[in-house]
């Protein structure tokens, strides 16, 4: 690092020096336990839910035990027992981990894309575009978000497709507050006005001012997102009215154990215990980001 | 709403100016109203010249200087730039006339956007133009360096990295990039310290001198404008108040509110003026002002005729104009000249 | 807050109702023949679909069945269950009370929990206490219904043999009973709405009590816990009502979940029973109940903020 240069300022000298950093030692923020506990745990379920292929499980719709089979350190595969139709429980966690986690990006990315834009416009132009776009989204935020969920459930048959579609719209709405509440913030600022006065369009403006300056902001509040996501896809497939069957998923796997819990407490609790985990896990990070980057966020 | 015709226009001088405003007026809505920021403003420059603008805080100075470059939407008047009406240009139009003036704002760093890095930040004229990536960089080098931000290491800071002195001069170097004609500086010092104010100020006239610039400065410190400017214009809640050549207005002022200003301003030998408080009262409410002469409600002078009549802006001596029924007494003529004083005889303006 | 403020607060709200209970209409009408389809499941034909289509009118066009749909609905009307042939008004009202009670049974529960958690954490911000209670908020944040029911009724419900593991006790049969079987459940949901109410509740005491006036009661020889109790609370209270009242409407929604894995006869379990049956015209009428009601919620909080606004109260203070 290199020396504070001191600027000569009586002899009214117009030559600048680049300012440097001060030499400070540089604090180390500490960071927080459960903050590093949570990448980790989320890199875990990544890392094992992209990889299942590669792992010694076997697939998540034959029988690879007798039925119920309860946790314990034997073969790889029945690390986590069975269900009740003998099906590994570890190799459903996995494959269903893929699910929930895919689902939960896709939605939440769509959702970010669209909402953010959305907001964009919103924020920027005001006035009717504005009065239209916070009137539906308005009316989407109406609706108790399970409530909707279901009703979308109502008239699709459910798929991947599907499910993707109805929780991006979930979400959708909670971008264009974020995005529209922040872009109003940043629209009136002076370099937005200079930019204008260099004869920038209003495309442009947003494109290049106006955004790089929400994007932070905004996107911190992803994991938070996928969170709430994974909660209502979990609650959607809970209830039966998710991904069909075979294909397992979290919410599911909770469902069919529930008949069990006196004796096979396993089938339902660890599905349980992953998906409080990782959503855990989720809302920690997300608070953290959220700290750094959301500066109206107060606490 | 006023009603007589304005605040006149006795001052403009028609021949080749290069901006010339007529009769500008600037309102908002507000929640408690219609607010009429600049209510009939007349002034014009010539190419070259510096006009200072000062006033206190709310007088519309800043509000005209950005409808001038229509940033803020006018309500009437004229505005001719280059003997071109532009009060109703279209979008198209204008973007394309932008180039020909810009601004440098009130907060240096605000005017810049944080996440850029410097290097684009002075081009972003010319890239909106479509200028090559090439001639966007030898601009960036150029400019930067007239600014005496020539070091390269400049180029990768954000805005937040630099001082308010060196972010302005990057705002500066910023408008020199698309070689405007014009260029209005809104307060560009108030938020610097003394001793960086003087640089930037030198930096603005060395600017002007080696490019030819017609400037127009804002500014509510009397003691910046007066070294800069070859006339400077007085306002007061949205009016003119008076327009001279600074030598005149400085030395005698004709406007009691002028004179009010320059008594505000510690002087190190004490001229004859008031006795007594220089302003009474209270600023009144822009959304309802006093009738007539705005001034009149905190002017030692005012009488009936200032609550029933709009003084309009007419020739005090030569070259030094006043809006106001009981102008102060000034010497015949302008101390430049220096002749013997004679009784003053107020030249009725057409 | 003028009045006609308010007006206009509430004026929108209606034109948000509008368009909600349009969507709800809309969308089924939106893939007449896919409806059919789903509705009627294998047995369905080219001649029942156009049948059925013709029969629930779906065939004329969305302004027309959303205008028969409002003027029906405002009448007390929401149409009638192709499954049972009762009026889904009558269904709605005969599952309200279990809904209902949940609901409040669950703020009651997250309330008692998160506001002594809330003022053992303001008392001694940044300490080891406040950071454990925050920790725990934070926890229960991340635990939906469906995992949290499971896990009660595990250990509750199971192991201890503290409450049923299922079914709806009518209050007709005793207060007990009835309690007995909505604990678990209303703890099950209430778990999120702890952990909003302790956050927003600590942030609020911590900025009150840097107050001058706690300064002052302190100074004048009241004990701390009088201060927090009397002093502090109040103006905070203000902000959780608003939030209250907000969760509600949140939790009508959520009693989903539980409705259906404790066999509740609610709102909830009448939502998923419908679309598991295909039964379109009750989920139609159950889901625009449930907006509408979320919707006044929020308006009547949105204006009773506006009228009660706590500066106002701040410097009555003062």
């Amino acid at each position: 690092m290199t020396q504070i240069d001191i600027l000569d300022q009586t002899g009214g000298a117009l030559a600048e020096s680049v300012p440097s950093e001060p030499v400070v030692p540089v604090v180390r923020q500490r960071r927080s336990f459960s903050v590093g506990l949570s990448y980790l745990w989320l890199g875990l379920v990544v890392a094992l839910a992209a990889l299942v292929p590669l792992l010694p499980v076997s697939d998540f719709d034959i029988a690879a035990g007798d039925p119920r089979l309860s946790p314990g350190f034997g073969p790889f595969d029945l690390l986590l027992g069975t269900d009740n139709f003998g099906r590994s429980i570890l190799s459903r966690i996995l494959y269903g981990g893929r699910v929930s986690l895919v689902i939960g990006l896709v939605a939440g990315v769509l959702a970010f894309v669209i909402g953010t834009f959305l907001g964009l416009l919103a924020g920027y132009f005001g006035r009717w575009v504005d009065a239209v776009i916070t009137y539906v989204t308005d009316a989407l935020l109406a609706f108790p978000p399970l409530i909707l969920l279901l009703s979308i459930s109502a008239v699709t048959k459910p798929s991947l497709f599907t499910l993707c579609v109805g929780l991006t719209i979930l979400v959708i709405p909670s971008f264009v507050r974020l995005s529209r509440a922040n872009t109003i913030a940043w629209r009136s600022r002076e370099f937005v006005r200079a930019a204008r006065n260099m004869g920038a369009t209003s495309p442009r403006i947003m494109r290049r001012e106006i955004l790089p300056n929400v994007l932070p902001t905004v996107a911190s509040y992803l994991p938070l997102v996928i969170a709430s996501l994974i909660v209502a896809e979990g609650s959607l497939s809970f209830l039966g009215l998710g991904i069909p069957a075979p294909t397992p998923s979290w919410g599911g796997m909770i469902s069919e154990g529930k008949d069990s819990l006196s004796d096979s407490p396993h089938l339902t609790l660890i599905p349980a215990l992953v998906v409080f985990l990782t959503v855990f896990a989720l809302n920690q990070i997300g608070d953290s980001l959220r700290a750094r980057f959301d500066r109206t966020a107060a606490d | 709403m006023p009603t007589v015709a304005g605040s006149g226009a006795a001052h403009l001088r028609g021949e080749e100016a290069l901006l010339s405003v007529e009769d500008l007026v600037v309102e908002y809505r507000t929640s408690a109203g219609v607010v009429q920021a600049v209510s009939k403003v007349s002034f014009d420059v010539l190419p070259g010249e510096t006009l200072g603008i000062v006033g206190e805080s709310g007088c519309g100075k800043s509000t005209t200087g950005r409808a001038v470059l229509r940033l803020d939407t006018i309500t009437s008047g004229r505005i001719r730039f280059r003997d071109r009406a532009i009060e109703q240009l279209g979008d198209r139009d204008m973007r394309a006339l932008r180039r020909e003036m810009q601004m440098i704002f009130q907060d240096p760093i605000g005017s810049l956007n944080p996440r850029r890095p410097v290097r684009e930040l002075v081009v972003e004229g010319l890239a909106v133009a479509g200028a090559s990536k090439k001639a966007q960089e030898e601009a960036a080098g150029r400019v930067l360096a007239a600014v005496g931000l020539a070091d390269e290491r400049f180029r990768d800071l954000r805005a937040r990295r630099l001082s308010g002195g060196q972010a302005q001069r990057v705002a500066i170097a910023r408008a020199l990039a698309v070689e405007p004609q014009l260029l209005i500086c809104d307060e560009p010092v108030s938020a610097l310290d003394v001793s960086v104010q003087a640089q930037i100020l030198n930096l603005v006239e060395d600017l002007k001198r080696d490019l030819g610039l017609t400037v127009v400065f804002i500014a509510h410190d009397l003691s910046v404008v007066r070294t800069v400017s070859d006339r400077v214009m007085v306002m007061y809640l949205g009016k003119v108040c008076e327009y001279g050549e600074p030598e005149s207005v400085y030395a005698h002022p004709a406007h009691p509110y002028t004179r009010a200003l320059l008594d505000s301003v510690p002087q190190p030998d004490t001229v004859d003026g008031f006795s007594g408080p220089a302003l009474e009262g209270d600023l009144p409410s822009p959304l309802s002002p006093p009738s007539g002469c705005r001034f009149r409600t905190r002017c030692p002078r005012a009488d009936e005729q200032c609550a029933t009549e709009e003084p309009q802006v007419r020739e005090i001596r030569q070259g030094q104009f006043a809006a106001c029924h009981h102008p102060l007494p000034v010497p015949d003529v302008p101390v430049a000249s220096g002749g013997a004083a004679v009784p003053a005889v107020p030249v009725a303006a057409g | 807050m003028t009045l006609f403020g308010t007006l206009r607060k509430v004026a929108r709200s209606l034109l948000v109702v509008l368009l909600v209970t349009f969507m709800v209409v809309a969308l089924l009408s939106l893939a007449p023949g896919s409806v059919a389809t789903i509705i009627l499941g294998p047995a369905a034909t080219p001649e029942s679909e156009a049948a059925l289509v013709r029969e629930l009118g779906l065939d004329r066009p969305v302004w027309t069945q959303y205008f028969d749909w409002l003027g029906n609905a405002l009448q007390g009307d929401l149409g009638t269950s192709l499954l049972t042939d009762l009026p889904v008004t009558e269904m709605i009202w005969d599952r309200l009370p279990v809904t209902l009670e949940l609901a409040l049974l669950a703020q009651v529960i997250a309330l008692g929990i998160s506001v002594p958690l809330a003022i053992a954490a303001a008392a001694r911000p940044g300490s080891l206490v406040d950071r454990f209670t925050s920790a725990i908020a934070s926890a229960s944040l991340s635990i939906p219904a469906f995992v949290a029911a499971p896990i009660l009724v595990y250990f509750l419900a199971l192991q201890l043999d503290l409450f049923p593991v299922s079914g709806w006790n009518d209050i007709s049969e005793g207060l007990g009973p009835n309690l007995e079987s909505a604990l678990l459940p209303a703890i099950a949901i209430a778990l999120p709405e702890i952990a909003a109410f302790q956050r927003l509740l600590r942030t609020d005491l911590v900025s009150t009590l840097r107050e001058d006036y706690i300064a002052a009661a302190r100074a004048k020889g009241m004990s701390p816990r009088f201060v927090m109790l009397r002093h502090a609370l109040r103006p905070s209270s203000f902000s959780l009502i608003t939030l209250l009242a907000i969760s509600t409407g949140r939790l009508l929604g959520g009693t989903v979940i539980v409705e259906t894995l404790f066999s509740l006869p609610g709102l909830g379990s009448l939502v998923v029973n419908s679309i598991t049956s295909r039964d379109v015209i009750v989920v139609q009428g159950v889901v625009a109940f449930i907006a509408v009601i979320y919707v006044a919620l929020n308006t009547a909080v949105d204006v009773g903020y506006g009228l009660l606004d706590p500066r106002v109260r701040k410097e009555a203070r003062a």
